[in-house]
């Protein structure tokens, strides 16, 4: 079973929010994305079941959103931007720095991502997509870190807890 | 023009969840008032129906718009922006593929503007398609090909690096995907989602990385998927039998019909060298929409099979050896001549002929009853429905489905059986809205689209049909299930209309018989009566079932008639397909003769099929391979199979259509219609034919239901002609249709390939004359012919006897046909034989856990018959107290358990762990 107990009956509730159950398709992806901190397999294939479509409809529509990931991914996403204000600002140091800091520790990944409309705070980088920003290095692993501990609380989209 | 905005918005009630309230926000094209527009097409005014599509319209004008997306069988969806338009008044281009025609509308296709759209178009879509043209299937036939060289640029300002992607991925075993030709189009995945009901690809990323996807593990396993390949604009889909085999401009093609099952299927079949390599569908509006399964389009490999018989051969010592086609003509008469000088005409049986043409069948009810004398002959394998049911039943066709009342489904799984029939069944049902109601004993293909399932045991197939036709007659409140379907009736006209079969082959076909009785009360009730082989609907027409005659007569009505005809007819009805196997069992039968029939592996009860091989006495096998039954012959006559003969066959509507030849057989094999009327010859009767042409002619003059369908009809009717003609006048298209506006093979393939070869022979006269009342309605007779028979009907006042109880511990077998069986055309046929799957018994989990045995595990399954091992699996689809094992699946041995002559067949299932 992709969906625990719990976010099973969550998931049954959403589908029948929607006047079609295939409406449902994207928060259950959210879902089981904030579940396991990616869309696996098995996970698609019971949104399948559920929402009464095809599971390569599923893959279809999920992959069709790059917040979707379709790769093991850590239960903290950390998105560093590198676009232009903030490469001028320090952006990639930043990028460099957690990647080599957690580099090997599942729970955090890092990527680098395009323009974050937060230029005016520049460089700026989301944890599981909230923002923070004029960071530097050292700033930005204190940061990560406090959500590791516990000292933050990440979020989730589906507002689930994992 | 409605406004979407204008669409009233329903305030939801207070308490009514959201789940449960219906949205107000459809996708509706604005159709406005019903009635006739009058529009402008490039300065040229044309007439239309309110809610036509503008390029659908321009088509029928002679104006044609170019498009990738748009595709006449399906939903519009505007993805392609080929078909920009620039229409008066509106701001910006229109795509006419999804704009609704309006009145006063002036659009222009070839404005500059116009012009310079689709310029754009195309220079945009060629961004990222490789120009591998003369490495492409699609080369040369080209969709984008083409409207690139008509409306693009020539030339494209891209000078970057194209996409490149891993080539080819196959998408399943029969097709493959170039990912970097795609466009885009999204026809494929709108074809399995809204045509055939598998949405097992859909389109995946997005951007310059959309791709077409399937789920991993879970390829396009789609019995439709090769329409894909059809219907795809460019060369990105290919089909696994054809990919690389042959260039479109060395191809030849003619039109024909497929004969894999009865739906008859209309198709362009084309060769290259005297090789066939494709078969394309074409779209006949009362047929197949253009449609083909799986099994019939690649279905032709089983022409080219290595182990086709090539030339005749005897029996010496012990050993088929061959022999040139006199001997083998001369042994076979001999062996006849004995048979009937020892033991007359009875001690003759013929057992097939559902595999040949209209003309093959005739010939040969010709031969055994005309000459030979004997009339047990049966185109079935005990696996039918008498044709005293078959052939007397007001009829529907398929086109009826489409405006009927209800359709009610009795037994059979069509999705197996007849594929395309089911693709029309749940168009009817999903699109059209028509209630469908299920009769059967498990959950298959179309019960997702039924209104209502009715599920019936085996054996009680004939009860439930009472209760139901109770209910529909009226008569409510004694079963609830039946009282539902009713319901689905109120408030619409028309026929009900009955689609029958043999969805079980271990509940004797009585079940079947009576719940056709049961529901033929109805005075509103016409019916389809959907048997699967090829053409045997037209071997059963023309003569080759115990009791009838050619042109749906029985033999005691056509005895007159028939003598006159033929100079004599059989003194008594003779035994049908089962009969026959008890007396040759018995020793009964001198001479057997096999039409491409194997009752060794296609008869239900294996038993009875071996003994009667092994004990019939002098057995002239007229087949194309040498099967378990065919290898015991004492002559072999090798046939010409389908693409290798011309001629015509009648599908399960009874609608008549030509086959056409293709290629030429190697080796010597005759048509079957020849090998008769040889044989006849040899037995002192000239027929006199030398042409399928003249068949058809005499068919048309002596079958009483084939009055009118002579060779010139059959030439000229486009969609064919349904018997009796005289029923179906208004439906005749004759002469060809408007030349399709491209010769694309994607577009869907108008029908009348042959007609327009006619063109020049086409005169008003010559139409007129094809319709000549008193062709269609009388038979051009001989002075002192008697008058003509009139047709069977069927009146009902079988009986079927109640089944035994079953005892708690039985389960009751149900055996249905799959797609991909062990017929000579999947074994033969390279592609297809790789789709056979294995054979699994499958019981409802309920059984199961009764049982005690985990899924996968080998089980000892006995019936009062035999008993074999084999794999179970649970499916939630089985009823409990029920067990479901394909027929005729290689190594399945289904045929062991059942006795044809019991009503049911229960099986006791042991786990062996
Ligand atoms: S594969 Fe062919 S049919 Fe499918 S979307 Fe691409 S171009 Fe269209
Ligand atoms: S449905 Fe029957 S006739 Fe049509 S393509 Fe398939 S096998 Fe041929
Ligand atoms: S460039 Fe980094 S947030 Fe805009
Ligand atoms: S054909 Fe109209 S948008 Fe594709």
């Amino acid at each position: 079973m992709a969906f625990s107990d719990v976010n099973l009956t969550r998931a049954r509730d959403i589908v029948a929010r929607y006047p079609r159950p295939k409406s449902a398709i994207l928060p259950l992806a959210h879902l089981a994305q904030d579940q396991d901190g990616w869309l696996t397999a098995e996970a698609m294939e019971e949104i399948a079941v559920l929402t009464g479509v095809t599971p390569a409809e599923v893959q279809g529509t999920c992959s069709f959103y790059t917040m979707f990931k379709r790769r093991p991914c850590g239960s903290l996403l950390v998105s560093v931007c590198t676009n232009v204000t903030c490469l001028v600002t320090g952006g990639p140091a930043i990028l460099r720095h957690l990647t080599e800091r957690y580099g090997d520790d599942d729970d955090v990944t890092v990527e680098e991502v395009e323009c974050l409309a937060a230029c005016g705070g520049a460089p700026a980088l989301q944890v599981n997509y909230e923002y923070h920003e004029q960071l530097t290095p050292e700033i930005a692993e204190a940061l990560v870190d406090d959500y590791k501990a516990g000292r933050r609380t990440p979020r989730t989209i589906s507002g689930a807890q994992r | 023009m409605t406004d979407v905005n204008d669409v009233p918005k329903v305030e939801r009630p207070p308490g009514v969840p959201m789940s449960q309230w219906p949205s107000a926000y459809e996708y509706v094209l604005p159709t406005g008032a019903p009635g006739t527009v009058t529009l402008t097409i490039d300065g040229r005014e044309v007439k239309a129906q309110t809610g036509d599509l503008l390029i659908k319209v321009a088509q029928d004008h002679g104006t044609y718009i170019p498009r990738f997306c748009y595709h006449e069988r399906m939903k519009p969806v505007g993805m392609c922006r080929m078909c920009l338009v620039e229409v008066e008044g509106m701001r910006g281009m229109q795509i006419s593929c999804a704009t609704v025609v309006a009145d006063g509308m002036v659009v222009h296709t070839q404005s500059d503007a116009a012009r310079q759209a689709q310029d754009g178009v195309l220079e945009l879509l060629l961004i990222n398609h490789p120009l591998d043209c003369p490495v492409c299937d699609r080369g040369g036939e080209c969709p984008l090909q083409d409207t690139t060289l008509a409306f693009g640029p020539g030339e494209s300002r891209f000078v970057e690096e194209k996409r490149h992607w891993e080539k080819p991925i196959p998408i399943s075993e029969l097709v493959l995907l170039d990912r970097e030709r795609c466009i885009q189009c999204g026809r494929c995945t709108r074809f399995a989602d809204e045509i055939a009901g598998d949405a097992l690809i859909a389109f995946g990323s997005r951007g310059a990385h959309t791709e077409v996807i399937t789920f991993p593990g879970d390829p396009f396993t789609s019995y439709f998927s090769g329409n894909t390949v059809q219907i795809c604009p460019v060369g990105a889909l290919t089909a696994t039998p054809y990919r690389f085999r042959a260039r479109p401009w060395d191809l030849s093609a003619v039109e024909t019909s497929c004969t894999t099952c009865s739906v008859h299927c209309r198709g362009a079949l084309e060769s290259s060298s005297n090789r066939l390599v494709r078969l394309l569908g074409v779209d006949s509006e009362p047929v197949n929409h253009g449609w083909l399964c799986d099994k019939g389009r690649f279905g032709y490999e089983v022409v080219h099979s290595e182990d086709r018989v090539r030339h005749p051969m005897v029996r010496k010592n012990g050993e088929l050896v061959e022999c040139s086609w006199p001997e083998a003509l001369d042994v076979a008469a001999e062996g006849l001549k004995r048979a009937l000088e020892l033991n007359g005409p009875k001690s003759v049986a013929l057992l097939g002929g559902a595999r040949g043409t209209n003309e093959d069948a005739y010939v040969w009810a010709r031969f055994a009853k005309g000459v030979v004398g004997t009339d047990n002959v049966d185109a079935q394998l005990g696996d039918g429905i008498p044709a005293e049911v078959a052939l007397g039943l007001p009829e529907a066709t398929i086109a009826d489905l489409d405006r009927a009342a209800a359709i009610v489904v009795v037994g059979l799984d069509l999705k197996e059986e007849v594929p395309v029939l089911y693709l029309r069944v749940k168009r009817a049902a999903e699109e059209l809205g028509v209630p469908l109601i299920e009769l059967a004993p498990r959950d298959q293909g179309l019960t997702r689209y039924a209104s209502t399932s009715i599920r019936s045991l085996p054996g009680e197939q004939g009860e439930t049909a009472r209760r139901l036709a109770d209910a529909l007659g009226g008569a409510r409140g004694t079963d609830a299930g039946a009282d539902a379907a009713a319901a689905l009736l109120e408030g619409r006209a028309g026929d009900i209309v009955v689609v029958l079969g043999r969805g079980d082959l271990a509940e004797s076909a009585a079940s079947t018989v009576r719940a056709a009785t049961e529901l033929a009360r109805l005075p509103q009730a016409r019916f389809i009566v959907a048997l699967r082989r090829g053409n045997v609907r037209g071997a059963m027409d023309l003569g080759l079932a115990p009791g009838f005659l050619p042109g749906r007569v029985t033999l005691d009505a056509g005895r007159e008639w028939f003598g006159h005809a033929w100079g004599s007819v059989p003194a008594t009805v003779g035994l049908d397909a089962e009969g026959i196997l008890r007396a040759a069992e018995q020793g009964r039968i001198h001479a057997l003769m096999l039409l491409g029939t194997d009752p060794h592996d296609d008869c239900p009860d294996h038993a009875l099929a071996e003994g009667a091989l092994n004990a019939a006495g002098f057995t002239i096998a007229i087949d194309a391979f040498v099967t378990d039954s065919t290898k015991r012959a004492d002559v072999f006559l090798p046939v010409t199979m389908w693409g290798e003969k011309a001629g015509s066959v009648t599908n399960l509507e009874g609608r008549v259509q030509r086959v056409g030849q293709k290629v030429s057989p190697d080796g010597t094999a005759m048509p079957d219609w020849r090998i008769a009327a040889e044989l006849a010859l040899r037995l002192g009767v000239d027929f006199d034919l030398e042409q399928p042409e003249e068949v058809q002619d005499e068919i048309a003059r002596v079958a009483p239901a084939y009055t009118g369908i002579d060779s010139t009809l059959l030439r000229r009717a486009r969609d064919g002609a349904v018997a009796p003609v005289a029923d179906h006048r208004d439906e005749l298209v004759l002469g060809p249709v408007s030349i399709p506006l491209t010769d694309a093979r994607w577009e869907p393939i108008r029908p009348g390939l042959d007609a327009v070869e006619l063109e020049d022979a086409k005169t008003a006269n010559d139409e007129a004359d094809a319709l000549r009342a008193d062709r269609l309605t009388s038979v051009a007779q001989s002075a002192g012919a008697p008058p003509a028979p009139a047709l069977h009907r069927f009146t009902g006042g079988v009986t079927d006897t109640a089944p035994p109880a079953r005892d708690a511990y039985a389960l009751r077998l149900v055996t249905g046909r799959t797609l991909y069986d062990g017929g000579i055309t999947v074994a033969a046929s390279d592609s297809l034989s790789e789709l056979v799957a294995d054979p699994v018994l499958l019981i409802s989990p309920q059984d199961r856990d009764r049982i005690g045995v985990e899924d996968g595990a080998e089980v000892r399954v006995t019936s009062a018959r035999g008993s074999l091992t084999l794999a179970v699996r649970a499916d939630a689809a089985i009823g409990t107290g029920t067990a479901y094992l394909p027929f005729n699946l290689p190594g399945s041995g289904v045929s062991d358990l059942v006795d044809l002559s019991t009503a049911v067949t229960d099986l006791r299932v042991e786990s062996l762990s």
